[in-house]
C-alpha cells in the first residue's frame, strides 16, 4: 500500500466510525419526544417577544453596565499595578489575585447578602438592583480586564514612553497620548473575549433578587421552560430560543473583531 | 533656531562634571567630565559598552546618574528639585530606532506635543510642523503613518519632531546604526545642515566621515571613561592613546581584521586612512567599519 491509499483508507475508516454513531443517535434517541420538547413552534412563538423585550434587553444592559465599570476599574487597577508606589501595586495585586480567584456566581451572592447587611436592607441606593448587577459583574469583569490592559501596555515598546517623555510629556500624558491608544490597539482581540464572556456571565444575576420585568435571557427561558409563566406550556423550546439569541449577539461580535483586526493589519 | 535659543537660560549647553553610572554592580560611566558650549557640535565615539549612550541618556534624565553633577541648559538636572518636563522640553532626542508614534500620523507626531506640552493652538502647531517637515524634506508625507514609511525617512520624520518643540540643544543616539546603508545620507544630511545653521548637537555615532566633516570636537570613549577629546583631525586622525589608535584602526580597515584577532596593532606612525572619506554626507558612504 503506498503511503497515499494508507491515508485513503484511513481518512475513510473516519468518515465511516462518524456515519456510524451519527446513525446510532437516529436509531436510539427518542426523536419524537425530543421534537415536543425543544420544538415546540407554538409556545417558542408565544414567549419571542418576551425574548427579545424582556430577556436579551437586559442580558445587553447588564452587559454594557458591568463592561464600562470593568473598563474604568480595570483600568485604574492596571495602573495601579504598574505605579511606582508599593501601596498601590500592592492592593492591585490583593484586587485581582480576590476577584480573580472566586466564582462570579459567588460573589454576587455575597454582595447580595453583604449589602443589605451593611447598609439596610431598606437603602434605597445600594441595594438598587442594577447597581448591585453593575458592581458585581463589573468587579469580576476588572480583575480580568486588568491583567489585559496591563499586558497590552507593556508590549508597548519602552521607547515610546521615553520619546514621549523626551518631548516635556508628564507620565499621564505620555500614557494618555501615546501608550494607551496603543495598547488598546493591541488588546482589542482579548477584550472582545472579555465581553463574550461578560455576555455569558451576565446569566448568574438570578443571584440577586429581581423582578420578572429585570430577567435576563437565560432566566426568562429557564422560567418559561419549567412552566413558571402562565399560558406558556413547560417545554425546554425557549432554551433553545435564548441560545440563538445569544449566538445573535456573540458571533457578529466576532466577526465585526476580526474585521477591525484586518484593518488594522492593513495600515500597518 | 536662534528665535528660541534665547527661551533657555544657559542657552544650548551641557556641563557633566564627575559623573558616575552604576547598574546594578556595573560600573559603566567612571568620573565622566564633559562640556559643550552653544552651538558647538561634539561627536562621541568609541566602542560598544563604551558608555556613550549611557552619557547620553543621563543628560536628558533617562538614565538616572548615580553620582556627579550634570547642568543642562542652565537646568541642574542631578538636582531633586529640577523641573524634569521643562528641562527636557529645552532638549531633543533623537533615537537609533527612532521611536515615532505609529498610531499617528506624521503631522500628529509632529504636534502632538506641542499641543498637550507647549499649548501651542492646533494651527499654530500644524504650522511649526510643516515647517520643520519642509527642513527635513518630508512634507510631502504628513498624512502618512509611520510604519509605511522607510528608515531614513522615519529619523529625518523624528528630527522634524523634536525640533518642532524648539529645542536649544540636540541629541543623537546613534541615529544611524539601525538604518540600510543606503539610507544613512539622507539623515546624516539633514544632521549637518542642523549643525551648519548653529544648533548645539551631541551625537553618539559610528559615522567617523559624519564626525570629520561636522564636528566641532570628538570625544573617544572606552570603559566608561573620556580616553581623548580634540578636533576630529586629531582624534580621529592623529589619535594619541593607545585604545583610540586601536579603535580607529579597526574601524577604518574593517577588511584587516581576521577572525579571532580582536586588536590588530595599529601600523607603525599612526593611522593611514585607506581611501579618503567621503566629506559629503549626501554620499551616504555606510557605516564606517560596521
Amino acid at each position: 500500500m503506498t503511503k497515499r491509499q494508507r491515508t485513503t483508507f484511513i481518512r475513510s475508516g473516519q468518515y465511516a466510525i462518524i456515519v456510524v454513531i451519527i446513525a446510532l443517535l437516529a436509531i436510539v434517541g427518542h426523536w419524537n419526544d425530543f421534537r415536543l420538547q425543544f420544538l415546540d413552534f407554538h409556545s417558542m412563538g408565544q414567549i419571542l417577544p418576551r425574548v427579545l423585550k424582556t430577556g436579551l434587553i437586559n442580558t445587553l444592559l447588564y452587559t454594557v453596565m458591568a463592561f464600562i465599570f470593568g473598563l474604568v476599574v480595570g483600568l485604574i487597577v492596571a495602573l495601579m499595578r504598574m505605579s511606582e508606589v508599593r501601596l498601590y501595586r500592592w492592593i492591585a495585586t490583593v484586587y485581582v489575585e480576590l476577584l480573580r480567584g472566586l466564582p462570579t456566581l459567588l460573589v454576587l451572592f455575597l454582595l447580595n447578602y453583604a449589602i443589605p447587611t451593611l447598609f439596610g436592607p431598606s437603602s434605597k441606593i445600594f441595594s438598587n438592583f442594577y447597581l448591585l448587577v453593575t458592581v458585581g459583574l463589573g468587579s469580576v469583569a476588572a480583575a480580568y480586564m486588568s491583567e489585559t490592559i496591563r499586558a497590552g501596555v507593556q508590549a508597548v515598546p519602552k521607547g515610546q514612553m521615553e520619546a514621549a517623555r523626551t518631548l516635556g510629556m508628564s507620565r499621564g500624558q505620555a500614557m494618555r497620548l501615546v501608550i494607551l491608544p496603543q495598547a488598546f490597539r493591541i488588546i482589542i482581540p482579548p477584550m472582545t473575549n472579555e465581553i463574550i464572556l461578560l455576555i455569558k456571565d451576565s446569566s448568574l444575576v438570578y443571584a440577586l433578587s429581581f423582578t420578572a420585568t429585570q430577567y435576563d435571557l437565560t432566566y426568562l427561558t429557564q422560567t418559561a421552560a419549567s412552566g413558571g409563566i402562565s399560558g406558556i406550556a413547560a417545554t425546554a423550546s425557549p432554551l433553545l430560543l435564548a441560545g440563538i439569541a445569544y449566538l445573535v449577539v456573540t458571533l457578529p461580535l466576532s466577526q465585526a473583531v476580526r474585521a477591525l483586526e484586518r484593518k488594522q493589519a492593513k495600515r500597518r | 533656531m536662534t528665535q528660541t535659543v534665547t527661551d533657555f537660560e544657559g542657552q544650548g549647553a551641557i556641563s557633566v562634571k564627575g559623573l558616575v553610572k552604576r547598574f546594578g554592580t556595573v560600573e559603566v560611566l567612571k568620573n565622566i567630565d564633559v562640556e559643550i558650549k552653544k552651538g558647538e557640535v561634539v561627536c562621541v565615539i568609541g566602542p560598544s559598552g563604551s558608555g556613550k549612550t549611557t552619557m547620553l541618556r543621563c543628560v536628558n534624565l533617562l538614565e538616572q546618574p548615580t553620582a556627579g553633577k550634570i547642568i543642562v541648559n542652565g537646568f541642574d538636572v542631578t538636582d531633586s528639585e529640577c523641573d524634569i518636563d521643562a528641562m527636557r522640553r529645552s532638549i531633543g532626542m533623537v533615537f537609533q530606532q527612532f521611536n515615532l508614534f505609529p498610531h499617528l500620523t506624521v503631522l500628529q507626531n509632529l504636534t502632538i506635543a506641542q499641543t498637550s506640552v507647549l499649548k501651542r493652538s492646533k494651527s499654530d502647531a500644524e504650522k511649526e510642523a510643516r515647517h520643520n517637515l519642509e527642513r527635513v524634506g518630508m512634507a510631502h508625507k504628513e498624512g502618512a503613518y509611520p510604519p509605511q514609511l522607510s528608515g531614513g525617512q522615519q529619523q529625518r520624520i523624528a528630527i522634524a519632531r523634536s525640533l518642532s518643540m524648539n529645542p536649544a540643544l540636540m541629541l543623537f543616539d546613534e541615529p544611524t546604526s539601525a538604518l540600510d546603508p543606503e539610507l544613512v545620507g539622507e539623515v546624516l544630511a539633514v544632521m549637518k545642515g542642523l549643525a551648519q545653521e548653529g544648533m548645539t548637537m551631541m551625537v553618539v555615532t559610528h559615522e567617523m566621515a559624519f564626525a570629520r566633516d561636522v564636528a566641532d570636537r570628538v570625544i573617544f570613549m572606552d570603559g566608561g571613561y573620556v580616553v581623548e577629546e580634540g578636533t576630529a583631525e586629531q582624534v580621529i586622525g592623529n589619535p594619541q592613546h593607545e585604545r583610540t589608535k586601536s579603535f580607529m584602526f579597526r574601524v577604518l580597515n574593517p577588511t584587516q581584521v581576521e577572525e579571532g584577532d580582536e586588536f590588530p596593532a595599529p601600523p607603525v606612525g599612526g593611522v593611514e586612512m585607506v581611501k579618503p572619506l567621503a566629506l559629503d554626507p549626501n554620499l551616504g558612504s555606510g557605516q564606517a567599519g560596521y
